[in-house]
């Protein structure tokens, strides 16, 4: 990257773009829309926690089922919280990163906060209703689907518009990961929701493949969900903000391109890991296990670049409970991207597969991963766009970081035991050479984990609500920055 | 040397990273997904399997509709251990006409694969209504709200949603969806001829009576044929061999 002269340019362009030069009022509605989404989910991720350790919650009526909520918990999680977190960040990044307002402008923006919020709201209220298609992660019916490609699409407008707008020459790295995190997105909701409707006036679909293609691009689907929703888009996330909380450049732009490029291409064969030792063809298992184990690299490689851009700056930590997320974050994705490679050998799935391992695997990374990137990014952003001078308590956040914290750990160490134990109980014989346990003996152990995790689940929520009361108060409480004009926010390669 | 290689080329030119990133994340899934459609041996060679009765897929699409796969797996994977629970390992042919597959992610309860034929007809329905009464330790949420009506006012619509995407149901089945639907919740008559349609499927009372069809009939009817379509003491493992 040509150096010379870049820092002459931003001096020489500094002031001249006031803050009114980009489209920030959506962006402020999806940072609303994330905390009010994320409170949402981890609420619903709860009460079915709580269904789990004690059933009478299901109440006897058919809307408050665990089968009914469990679809609400993790489409409010993945694609309201984190779908609004990406919104929010990928077009303030964008437009920063590029010196250009927002491509289609003010409209453009508060049509994909409405456009995605209904699509939201769509998808819930069917899930409670008894409207799915059945598929872990793409449950929304075929109307449903449609709307959202709608809005997927202009999205991809916006993002692309505004790169093809931009003044610095290149297009910087975090931009990179949100790229592909969009187009990938669109490739893997187009062909995981070919479905024939039965008539256009009628919500139920059958979907185009059956049996084991199904399952196959299921997984294709689901797993990329997370490989490109949960992580590419993320670590774009990772690539703006943490540089800009550390006030330090990104450590290796040569490891960006190795690893950007690797883990793109690795990702999308990872998906029969889901499938080992299930009807799939042994090839595909084989496969994606291969793949799969070969993903810690690039996965690693991120976390490297995240972590190594503190080098300076770790005594930030101490006093910048934003940063202190962000980077906990990129440790709890260290962990959860190499117990994901572990859990791909099909000799250890045999035992983790079907119980609550996966599950915990899973809250690892979103809860450790995802939850705390996004926090961190919110804890820099909020007071920056409604232009305050700091956040109303560093005090409070750090409660925050410490409730979450000791939440995922009860969480994650809950799921593992019940996980591990139940593996084991479901494969383990007497002495006369019969099955020691019934199913249901299982079911009566996982008991005390379950309460548990519901615990932990419980500090997680916690924690959110005190972030949302921090933000609330900043935004209401903590006097205007002045001047009104903020710095020129540069790439930070 | 990556200036040689000049990634810098990319990094300026949107549409050449917008295009190479589509390209990168292709192929992965074009290589596992396509020969899954192309490969004969992909699915099985065994005999029996046939589509859903008109009330089994009512109970299917009941099944779906409820998110029982968020709990209960279909699919039996070939280990001593699960053979001695539930049975043969599970085949691809098995969930042929399966639109969507139910194969489940997560055990919380157990595995349905091949729960048809283990239980009556009344023990389902009793266990739906009220779980607990009958596994004391079971967290299932109750199903009593199935004891209501049948709506199958639309299932030809249904039987031609499946013949669209690739399941064999025939003219005459599509014809008589409605009455094949009526002669499988009335054990002991069949005006419509529906036993000629559907080898091997069971006609009953499955609610435990026979007055209206309810929810509980399709669903109990789906449970009890699952699973049971395959004689696996006529299979040959050269017929099961997958590549």
């Amino acid at each position: 990257m040509p150096e010379g002269g870049h820092a002459a340019r931003l001096a020489a362009l500094s002031g001249t773009w006031r803050q009114e030069s980009y489209v920030d009022g959506p962006i402020r509605a999806m940072a609303v829309a994330t905390l009010f989404w994320g409170i949402v989910g981890f609420l619903a991720g709860v009460v079915i926690a709580a269904q789990l350790a004690f059933p009478l919650l299901n109440l006897d009526l058919e809307w408050t089922t665990f089968g009914r909520l469990r679809p609400v918990h993790t489409s409010a999680v993945i694609f309201a919280f984190g779908g609004n977190a990406l919104l929010c960040t990928s077009l303030y990044v964008v437009q920063r990163t590029c010196r250009a307002r927002l491509f289609g402008g003010e409209e453009m923006g508060w049509f994909l906060f409405a456009g995605y919020q209904f699509f939201i709201v769509m998808a819930a209220l069917g899930y409670v209703l008894g409207v799915t298609q059945g598929k872990e992660y793409a449950e929304p019916e075929w109307y449903v689907d449609l709307w959202l490609t709608v809005v997927w699409v202009a999205y991809l407008v916006a993002f692309g518009g505004t790169i093809v707008k931009r003044e610095e020459p290149h297009i910087y790295v975090a931009n990179w990961f949100f790229l592909a995190f969009i187009i990938t997105v669109a490739m893997l909701h187009i062909g995981n929701n070919i479905a024939l409707p039965l008539t256009l006036g009628h919500a139920k679909s059958y979907g185009a493949a059956s049996g084991v293609q199904d399952a196959m691009i299921q997984w294709w689907y689901g797993h990329n969900a997370v490989g490109f929703f949960l992580t590419a888009g993320f670590l774009g996330i990772m690539y703006y903000f943490i540089p800009k909380q550390a006030e330090r450049p990104v450590y290796s732009y040569r490891l960006s391109i190795i690893h950007f490029w690797s883990l793109i291409f690795l990702y999308i064969w990872a998906g029969p890991h889901h499938l080992h030792y299930t009807a799939l063809p042994d090839w595909a298992q084989t496969l994606g296990m291969v793949f799969s184990i070969m993903l810690w690299m690039p996965s690693w490689g991120g976390m490297i670049n995240g972590l190594m851009t503190l080098s300076g700056a770790w005594d930030k930590l101490r006093t910048d409970p934003g940063l202190r997320f962000s980077v906990a974050a990129v440790g709890f994705y260290a962990m959860a991207t190499f117990e994901g490679p572990v859990m791909s050998i099909k000799a250890v799935n045999a035992l983790s597969h079907y119980t609550d391992w996966t599950i915990g695997h899973v809250h690892s990374g979103a809860l450790g991963w995802n939850g705390f990137i996004t926090f961190g990014a919110l804890y820099w952003l909020v007071p920056r766009l409604w232009g305050k001078t700091e956040l109303y308590s560093k005090k409070l956040a750090e409660w925050h970081f410490w409730i979450a914290t000791l939440g995922i750990v009860l969480y994650i160490t809950a799921m593992w035991v019940s996980g591990i134990m139940q593996g084991l109980m479901w494969r383990s014989y007497d002495e006369l050479g019969f099955l020691q346990y019934s199913f249901v003996e299982t079911v009566a152990a996982m008991h005390p984990y379950y309460v548990i995790r519901m615990l932990g689940g419980v500090l997680y929520l916690t924690g959110a609500i005190l972030m949302a009361y921090n933000l609330w108060r900043t935004v209401r409480d903590v006097p205007e920055a002045r001047p009104a004009i903020l710095p020129l926010s540069a790439p930070a390669e | 040397m990556f200036r040689r290689l000049s990634h810098a080329l990319v990094e300026k030119n949107l549409i050449l990273m917008g295009v190479l990133t589509l390209i990168t994340v292709s192929i992965g899934g074009l290589v596992q997904i396509i020969p899954l459609f192309a490969v004969e041996t992909t699915i099985e060679r065994v005999d029996g399997i046939r589509p859903y009765t008109p009330l089994e897929l009512m109970g299917r699409d009941i099944y779906v509709r409820e998110g029982c796969y968020t709990c209960h797996s279909q699919m039996i994977r070939p280990f001593r251990d699960e053979l001695e629970r539930y049975g043969h390992y599970s085949l691809a042919a098995e969930s042929l006409y399966d639109h969507p597959f139910q194969w489940g992610s997560k055990r919380t309860g157990p595995d349905l694969a091949r729960v048809g034929g283990r239980y009556s007809d009344d023990w389902h329905a009793a266990h739906l209504r009220s779980p607990r009464e009958v596994v004391p330790e079971s967290v299932m949420p109750p199903y009593a709200f199935l004891d209501r009506r049948l709506d199958y006012r639309d299932i030809a619509d249904h039987l031609r949603g499946q013949r669209a995407v690739g399941v064999p149901y025939t003219d005459a089945m599509i014809a008589n969806a409605r009455a094949d639907l009526e002669a499988q919740a009335r054990p002991d008559e069949d005006p419509s001829g529906f036993q000629g349609r559907y080898a091997r499927a069971r006609q009953g009372a499955f609610d435990g009576n026979g007055r209206d069809i309810t929810e509980m009939d399709a669903v109990v009817a789906y449970l009890q044929m699952l699973g049971t379509l395959v004689t696996f003491s006529d299979v040959t493992p050269d017929r099961v061999r997958q590549q």
